[in-house]
């Protein structure tokens, strides 16, 4: 493992990048898990590496249209999400089947996200080095 | 991709999902709650029973012992911390907390 190239790692070998995966499973507002992984998403990009972001399960409640946080005191985040592109975040996956068991289609999502099937998820997971679960 | 399980599946849907997004030959590590559901006889049975014909299912030896678990479903292997470790050392993780 010593040989990893890992960000800031100066002697990492040259200029391939590291693909970082984000998996958010869990709804937004009920555990602060979401909302620290979009925290780390933003503190992630300062290092340029591959970072791609997965909803599934609960997750997906997190891209939902029309969030409305005030009555809460909180910040509603889903808006975020759409605008990390900028950051390196090309890619934000939605799997289909966890949006149809919520009664969800594309159209309740924000803008910007990719509704896929598992298997392709599955596919992205395969290829990373990290995986982040949130 | 090694996958990591840590809830008991009858208190969430983790091992369910964890399955329906490993790869068809991505291992899967069950530990601390998570081997409950390497227990024979439950109503998961089958679920597990499908998932070892296409990859490895690993339940951790220290924490099924401490639940008093020895009916393992066939085909799951038990592993202990050395085995966990040469796991992790061997794939990259993910945690499917």
């Amino acid at each position: 493992m010593a040989d990893e190239n890992i960000p800031g790692d100066e002697d990492a070998g040259g200029e391939e990048k590291v693909k970082f995966l984000f998996i958010f499973k869990k709804a937004p507002h009920g555990t602060i898990y979401p909302y620290e992984g979009l925290e780390v998403i933003l503190i992630m990009a300062a290092y340029e590496q591959e970072i791609t972001a997965a909803f599934v399960d609960d997750g997906v409640y997190c891209l939902k249209k029309g969030q409305d946080t005030t009555g809460l005191g909180i910040k509603e985040f889903a808006k975020t999400f759409k605008v990390l592109e900028p950051y390196g975040v090309e890619h934000l996956y939605v799997d289909r089947a966890s949006l149809e068991a919520r009664g969800l289609t594309e159209e309740d999502m924000v803008a910007g996200v990719e509704v896929v099937e598992a298997e392709e998820i599955a596919a992205v997971i395969s290829v990373q080095k990290v995986v982040l679960p949130f | 991709m090694l996958f990591t399980v840590n809830k008991s599946p009858f208190t969430t849907e983790n091992l369910k999902s964890c399955l329906r997004f490993a790869g068809k030959d991505a291992p899967v590590l069950l530990y601390e709650d998570g081997v409950y559901g390497a227990q024979a006889g439950t109503t998961l049975e089958k679920l597990i029973t499908d998932a070892v014909k296409a990859r490895a299912i690993y339940a951790l030896k220290e924490d099924l012992a401490a639940r008093g678990i020895d009916k393992l479903i066939g085909g799951v292997q038990v592993v202990d911390y050395g085995g966990f470790v040469d796991l992790v050392a061997e794939h990259n993780v993910c945690p499917w907390i």
